[in-house]
């Protein structure tokens, strides 16, 4: 039998698709067998890791129309029609915060929020689960949103991976809160420090960017109690836009909005959104298609967006089929 | 009062005045600078101060609707302003630059653009 490198023998590879990212979680082959590193996870966790996909969804902003986007959920909607599109549905669909616009009229907060878990509620998915944005439990310190989604953190085990809903937004500031940290630690105590884990929150927990508001606080906090980990994940949302960066043994990643995007902060001199392109009306929320068939390379086709693969691992896996985007509809 | 106790008052009197004896006679004032700072969504007033790196200054921070932020980490600033309570922070700046100062206390729909300019010369 092969030595199972164990930092290598299972990654995370994610797609960007414009509309989220649809990640495929799958043992590397270079290390062993899918079997063997599977395996050795179940030794560790109690539990078989075998492959399997997800997507993320982030920053739906229901309520919103403005300026940088006056079609609404149109891009949300177009989103679940390509979800539901795929060949295969995902096992999961993470939502990265701001479902809705804020507003301090509680009645259409809450209606906002009916109407986002109307669209969500036609994904055809194994499971949806939700952590909430400042936009959506920030004025009222989450009161309303759990009413409608439940608790704004929380974990939860699938095929061997550990996931964890963090809230960095429910305090009105950008933290997590002490009470949340020593949660965190208690959530995490059974686990071997080769568990795969992912987290999923709204604002990103390191400082991307304090001046836009592009951190948390705490997040120093957060992550030193992640750090003996070897396999972390953090997806996040907020900043309306890709992003990736690896701190210690952690893969960050920023996902796109489904209402407008950000620029590159490094590019500008001030936090405007992108203006909004009525003749392509879903640029920077755009679509990527990729087919990979068995014994060939992959073929990129290109709506909107350029491929991104995360992680360059071998074996992403085709799930999109061609929807019928952008045909005629604006 | 007996001549023992007196002198001692008298010697420590003298030397209170000597601290704070200006050159020119008068008493110095040791309190530092104020400078106040209205918050309101979703923007702060004035939305640009100057300070000079090493000179302590004490911001006054008030709020005219809800609660705010007054967030800088270079200069070490993380302050909530509730309305009806003016908070005061205390900053001596060692850095020179152009230091953008945000609101992060969510306040509603334009919070992400609340934010100042905090100069400090060198």
């Amino acid at each position: 039998m092969k030595h199972i490198d164990r930092r290598s023998f299972l990654r995370l590879s994610g797609l960007s698709i414009g509309i989220g990212t649809l990640y495929s979680v799958l043992p590397q082959r270079l290390s062993g067998t899918m079997a063997e590193a599977a395996g050795y996870l179940g030794k560790q966790n109690g539990e078989s890791v075998t492959p399997f996909s997800f997507v993320q969804l982030s920053d739906a902003h229901v309520g919103f129309n403005g300026p940088p986007d006056p079609l609404g959920t149109a891009a949300f909607e177009r989103a679940v029609e390509m979800i539901n599109g795929l060949p295969t549905s995902p096992e999961l669909v993470l939502f990265t915060g701001d479902l809705t616009h804020d507003t301090e009229d509680k009645d259409q907060h809450a209606a906002r929020m009916r109407k986002f878990k109307e669209i969500a509620g036609r994904l055809h998915a194994g499971k949806v689960v939700y952590v909430p944005g400042e936009h959506d439990a920030g004025l009222d310190a989450g009161v309303l949103y759990r009413e409608h989604f439940g608790e704004s953190h929380y974990s939860f085990d699938h095929r061997g991976v550990h996931f964890i809903a963090l809230d960095n937004v429910s305090r009105a500031k950008p933290e997590v809160g002490p009470e949340q940290i020593a949660w965190l630690k208690q959530d995490l105590a059974r686990f071997s420090k080769s568990a795969p884990i992912v987290v999923f929150t709204h604002r990103p927990v390191f400082d991307l960017k304090p001046e836009w508001e592009w951190f948390t606080s705490d997040g120093d906090d957060v992550m030193n109690v992640l750090a003996p980990y070897e396999h972390v994940t953090v997806l996040y949302g907020h900043i309306h836009r890709d992003d990736e960066h690896h701190i210690g043994n952690t893969g960050h990643y920023g996902a796109r909005s489904l209402i407008f995007a950000f620029p590159d902060p490094e590019q500008v001199a001030g936090k405007k959104p992108m203006p909004f392109d009525k003749e392509h009306p879903f640029r920077n929320l755009g679509v990527r298609f990729v087919d990979e068939k068995p014994g060939a390379a992959p073929t990129v086709r290109e709506v909107e967006l350029t491929l991104r693969e995360y992680s360059g691992v071998n074996g992403v896996q085709q799930l999109l089929k061609e929807p019928e985007l952008l045909k005629g509809a604006f | 009062m007996t001549r023992s106790k007196l002198l001692p008052a008298v010697f420590l009197a003298g030397v209170i005045a000597l601290l704070c004896a200006l050159p020119g006679g008068k008493l110095q004032a040791q309190s530092p600078r104020e400078i106040a700072i209205t918050a309101k969504r979703f923007e702060f007033a004035p939305n640009e101060i100057t300070l000079k790196k090493g000179e302590t200054v004490k911001l006054v921070l008030t709020s005219q609707d809800v609660v705010h932020g007054f967030y800088l980490k270079p200069l070490k600033i993380d302050e909530i302003i509730e309305h009806g309570h003016p908070t005061e922070v205390t900053v001596t700046p060692q850095v020179a630059g152009r230091f953008s100062t945000i609101c992060d206390h969510f306040c509603g729909a334009n919070h992400g653009n609340m934010k100042m300019t905090i100069v400090v010369t060198e």
